[in-house]
């Protein structure tokens, strides 16, 4: 009993520990961002390792969720003669939640976790004490471009997700349940408002972009200088993003609705 | 260095394809409108609006006009709509504006009629004329009274 | 316990250490360590695993800092130094890490270049002479295109080795150059350092528990023991009556003899 209540203690004063570091880490990259010289030879090669090596995950599943959506939707508004709806009830679910979380989900899964091992294994193979002693900094060359390049991609793959969501439940709705290709737009359109569905669509995106881009490349740099080191910091990199968007998420949705 | 430019090419492509879904979502879905929001305001009260919602669409013979883009509670407690209509529009001031359903179950709308005068509306005036909104319940309620009372007639 | 002293060079000490203690996590490594390393000369830093050899490298590159003492570079403390100032300082280092340190997504003449790109205004001819200079120095030639997971341990070090010195620093530092290398390899590396000490005037400290090689080419010998320093010329380390000296450079050898096979008997300082 008493042990269980020293882990919690340990475990509490760890996560407060944690919260401090990752925010002095993130004041570090902000300062190595606004330093010359720009990387952008380096942001580049991140954009594609993290957005365009994500694209077939997350344009397939995309797809598939605005299916199933379309198949659920379609089951449960033909009980009340509404399948007409189906545009805005598919839009809306991948629009307002399904398509910002999912994405930040599939995204920490194949990028988060490849940022976590490749900076780890710097770590392990003294390439970052290498860059220190070359005078250069390795939060300015190597962590700061890709936390740049995760936070510019997500939304763009929320996009992605999202439209082809869309196209994954026209085609389940149109084709195969035979509703209305006017009434699936039409009542899209009639239900999305830009300022509230879109822009808080894509600010989820972009805060959920931060967070994933902050614990990967944190949990990377300061990992243990093993094996296990870097694996810990890559399973560990999964999990704590991963709740980390779902808490969030709440709390967008909560003060958003505003 | 090669490989470098088919890679720039590769995100580039990717980049675009993004905000190109993002434009697609913000402006054909979302609504967003990129034309300067000159849209001329036009005020109607009504007893009842219904399930009148914002950015209900405004029509005159079946086009779109506006939308409808807020609802408040009036002095005189009747419900006040803003209309966000065409700057270019010649409205008669002796125009009427009616809220229908679209369809049996669908979402409600405003249909302007327009009137015979000549001076027209401009911004910021209102539309004396209006019908209010048709609940149904009202309606079947009223039916089956009707249908009592002609029972119950004869006898 | 006494050496004779290293042979006095009236150029004044390269890099010195002033009362250093270091402790990791609540084991000491260095207690009091005062030393200092000469200009122009190559000196060795022995210890057993864990001694603290590495450490004292990573003192140097202001990389760790100590609970106590002072280190001076080239006159310049690094123990009190900014990150900024210390910048400065890695100007006139060069490090070759026990494991190369290369940089795994870039190619060798990516990463051989790379302290050009970054620090000098050279062209990228130029910077292109300067690499194929350096690897043929080090006999290299024809592998720039390669990765680093793609070279064998030997040339990973010779790459490693080629990079520390391409921006011509003052003070050359080296982690272990020769662990798990074969005899040939050994041989090779120590020849480049010598080289490279004596054409480019370059001061190497070199850490290593490789007693052999490292008693052929020391100018000085820092001996660890129990977090402190010993110091002395690699002849008076090899004829110290010291038992403890003795058997340290005896197990160490004994250590060196599994690995080295091939190694010439009359060089064996001990039996």
């Amino acid at each position: 009993m008493l042990q269980s209540i020293r882990h919690l203690g340990a475990t509490t004063t760890a996560f407060v520990y944690h919260l401090g570091r990752i925010t002095l880490f993130a004041l570090a990259i902000a300062r190595a961002v606004v330093t010359p010289p720009a990387r952008f030879r380096v942001f580049i090669n991140e954009i594609f390792n993290l957005g365009v090596l994500s694209l077939v995950i997350v344009g397939v599943c995309g797809l598939v969720v605005g299916m199933v959506l379309g198949l659920q939707g379609y089951n449960t508004l033909v009980r009340f003669g509404a399948e007409e709806s189906l545009g805005a009830v598919v839009g809306l679910s991948l629009i307002r939640e399904l398509g910002p979380v999912l994405t930040a989900l599939l995204t920490t899964g194949r990028a988060g976790s490849a940022t976590a091992a490749e900076i780890g294994a710097m770590v392990r193979t003294e390439q970052l004490d290498g860059l220190r002693m070359m005078s250069i900094d390795p939060m300015h060359l190597v962590v700061s471009p890709k936390v740049l390049a995760m936070i510019a991609v997500m939304p763009l793959l929320t996009a992605l997700f999202i439209v082809c969501g869309l196209g994954g439940g026209y085609f389940v709705g149109v084709n195969l349940k035979g509703v209305d290709a006017g009434s699936y737009w039409s009542s899209l359109h009639a239900n999305v408002v830009f300022s509230d569905d879109i822009a808080g669509s894509m600010l989820k995106a972009l805060i959920f972009g931060i967070l994933v881009a902050l614990v990967s490349t944190y949990r990377g740099y300061t990992c243990a200088p093993t094996a296990a080191g870097v694996s810990s910091a890559t399973t560990s990199t999964v999990v704590v993003a991963s709740v980390a968007i779902f808490i969030s998420d709440y709390f967008i949705t909560a003060l958003w609705g505003v | 260095m090669n490989q470098g430019s088919t890679r720039d090419l590769i995100v580039g492509l990717f980049v675009l394809a993004g905000l190109i879904a993002l434009a697609f979502l913000s402006l054909s879905v979302g609504g967003l409108s990129l034309r300067n929001n000159g849209g001329m305001m036009l005020y109607a009260n009504f007893d009842q609006i219904g399930g009148l919602k914002p950015r209900a669409p405004v029509m005159i013979s079946g086009v779109k006009v506006g939308q409808v883009e807020m609802i408040k509670l009036a002095d005189d407690f009747r419900a006040r709509v803003e209309l966000d209509v065409d700057p270019k529009l010649q409205l008669p001031v002796d125009s009427s504006a009616s809220i229908l359903t679209a369809g049996l179950l669908g979402d409600q709308y405003i249909l302007l009629q327009p009137g015979g005068e000549e001076a027209v509306l401009k911004a910021g005036e209102e539309i004396e004329m209006t019908e209010s909104a048709v609940i149904l319940e009202r309606l079947i309620g009223q039916f089956i009274h009707n249908t009592n009372i002609e029972k119950a007639g004869p006898e | 316990m006494s050496l004779q002293p290293a042979a006095s060079s009236a150029a004044p000490a390269h890099v010195l250490f002033e009362d250093v203690h270091m402790a990791f996590g609540g084991r000491t490594v260095l207690r009091g360590m005062s030393c200092e390393f000469p200009r122009g000369r190559i000196s060795i830093i022995l210890g057993g695993s864990g001694a603290g050899k590495t450490t004292i490298l990573r003192l140097i590159g202001g990389l760790v800092r100590p609970q106590k003492g002072r280190i001076a570079v080239a006159g310049l403390d690094v123990t009190s130094a900014s990150e900024a100032d210390l910048y400065t300082v890695r100007d006139k280092l060069g490090m070759m890490f026990q494991g190369g340190a290369l940089l795994d997504s870039l190619s060798i003449f990516d990463n051989l270049a790379f302290p050009l790109r970054e620090h000098s205004k050279l062209s990228e001819a130029e910077i292109a002479k300067e690499v194929r200079d350096k690897l043929a120095a080090v006999g290299m030639s024809g592998v720039d295109h390669l990765l680093p997971g793609q070279l064998s341990g030997g040339m990973v070090k010779r790459a490693a080795l080629a990079r520390a010195i391409i921006n011509r620093p003052e003070i050359l530092l080296c982690d272990e150059p020769f662990s798990g290398l074969d005899p040939i390899s050994v041989k090779r590396i120590e020849a480049l350092l010598r080289h490279i000490n004596r054409e480019l005037d370059i001061t190497i400290l070199i850490s290593s528990h490789h007693v052999p090689s490292t008693l052929r080419l020391a100018d000085q010998v820092v001996l660890l023991v129990q977090g402190q320093a010993m110091v002395g010329s690699a002849q008076s380390l090899r004829t110290s009556p010291d038992p403890m000296i003795a058997e340290f450079l005896n197990e160490e050898v004994d250590h060196s003899r599994a690995l080295d096979l091939g190694f010439e008997p009359e060089r064996r300082p001990i039996l």
